[in-house]
């Protein structure tokens, strides 16, 4: 049986864990080690981690913090958030890091992803890539937490990615974000079509039947915040991750070989 | 003692961690006199083929540990190209394996896959092909985290212990005597990398 990861995806803001609506409007969910814990034992495929700060406050990543998440985190965790140069990328490997996670850098750079992929393989280096509707209705890719437009069409753009070195997109919605509408299929569809690395849909999942979709539009894999980390309706903060069970019924049992 | 070998390539760090969270105190090392005195040696790999033949070529430990796991026998495990580079060569470089293993390594061919995606990354079923020590445990449920774009293709079937399936079947552990290697990350893959790192550890 073929199998796509399912992925929580957490943001680290004012040293907390946090969650968005549309990138903004951000809400506390608790302490991240704390969290990751629970991950653990919800046995979950993937972690990624993105400090919305660090490139904001020009600072590298937060190297202490991230090794007690490491350490704590047996599954594959991906860290993004101030990484702008391949030696704090190996500083983040050694720490028990599989993945880093590039944006602001690689919009700026992209010859940063190459050296970075050329050093410590492709399959390690993930570029997210932000994209929101502009006051036009056209698809933009946005950088700095969503807050500046870069003028890039998310289709060239995530090519340029793909060529330039990187291993897998990790592709935001951020019109989507928090808003449980499900993912953005068509945006996913458009992407994933020119791409032959891996896709990992972000943005609006609210149920288990929402990754199916994404991944009949093309996405190899998804990831979610808000459908993680409250319950609905009333949001309370609360950890959960569907069970095996339900994965194979709702997702597994319906995935051709894409 | 177990002892993780430090030529310079690989995520040590992760493993160390799996092996405390289970209770084991490993030594992340590249002493030759600590690798000596090693009861058990894990062979760690990541990234190119080349980069960690060459990198344990340099390391000056090449002898040491092929003198433990070939001579004294020491159970020895090698995690990802540290399983490749256990074969004679691999299809991504040029240099020779160790070839303790007889096989090469070699590429997924993508028209085997249809349109699944080169590298194979995600959680994947395994089977045990054999009865042995290190798979005691494994059940249906049994998954594993992978990243690879090459896959071992041994040549005595005797020696495959767990195999797995991507598009098609391909070997994903293998046991001749003490030697032992993985293609996924048991120290990534929660519950079920504990199980088999600890069968790793009471069983040789």
């Amino acid at each position: 049986m073929r199998r796509i990861r399912v992925i929580p995806m957490l943001l680290i803001h004012e040293g907390g864990l946090v969650k968005s609506v549309r990138f903004k409007e951000y809400r506390y969910v608790g302490d991240p080690i704390n969290a990751v814990k629970v991950f653990n034992e919800k046995e979950v495929d993937e972690i990624v981690i993105l400090d919305i700060d660090a490139t904001r406050e020009k600072r590298p990543p937060d190297f202490r913090r991230i090794r007690e998440i490491a350490e704590e985190a047996f599954m594959p965790l991906a860290y993004g958030g101030g990484i702008s140069t391949i030696d704090e990328a190996k500083q983040l490997f050694n720490l028990g890091v599989e993945k880093v996670v590039v944006n602001h850098t690689a919009v700026n750079n992209p010859s940063f992803v190459t050296g970075l992929a050329r050093q410590v393989g492709s399959q390690s280096v993930v570029v997210s890539v932000d994209v929101k509707k502009n006051l036009l209705g056209k698809y933009k890719v946005f950088t700095r937490n969503g807050r500046e437009d870069t003028g890039e069409e998310p289709v060239s753009f995530a090519k340029k990615m793909q060529d330039a070195g990187a291993g897998e997109l990790f592709l935001n919605s951020i019109d989507h974000d928090g808003t449980y509408r499900g993912y953005d299929l068509p945006l996913i569809e458009k992407i994933s079509g020119v791409l032959s690395i891996p896709l990992v849909a972000c943005g609006g999942a609210a149920r288990v039947e929402d990754f199916a979709a994404a991944v009949s539009s093309g996405a190899s894999a998804v990831a979610a915040g808000s459908m993680f980390v409250f319950q609905r309706p009333h949001q309370a903060v609360l950890i959960s991750y569907p069970g095996q069970k339900e994965l194979k019924e709702k997702v597994f049992s319906h995935l051709r070989g894409k | 003692m177990l002892v993780i070998i430090d030529y310079g390539v690989g995520n040590l760090a992760s493993i160390r961690n799996m092996f405390k969270k289970i209770g084991t105190e490993a030594l992340v090392t590249n002493d030759s006199a600590k690798i000596r005195a090693a009861e058990k040696i894990v062979l760690p790999g990541v990234g190119a083929f080349d980069h960690c033949m060459t990198m344990f070529n340099a390391s000056g430990l090449r002898e040491i540990v092929t003198k433990k796991a070939l001579e004294e026998r020491t159970p020895t495990i090698g995690i990802c190209v540290g399983l490749q580079m256990l074969t004679q060569g691999s299809e991504e470089g040029k240099e020779p394996g160790l070839g303790w293993i007889k096989g090469q390594t070699i590429r997924f061919r993508q028209d085997r896959l249809g349109n699944l995606k080169i590298p194979h990354m995600g959680w994947t079923s395994v089977r045990s092909c054999k009865s042995s020590g290190l798979t005691e445990g494994f059940s249906e449920d049994t998954r594993f985290y992978f990243v690879h774009s090459y896959h071992v293709k041994l040549d005595d079937p005797q020696d495959e212990l767990i195999a797995a399936e991507y598009g098609m079947e391909f070997t994903a552990g293998i046991e001749k005597d003490n030697i032992l290697g993985v293609q996924f990350h048991p120290e990534k893959s929660h519950r079920f990398g504990m199980l088999l790192l600890n069968n790793f550890l009471k069983s040789y």
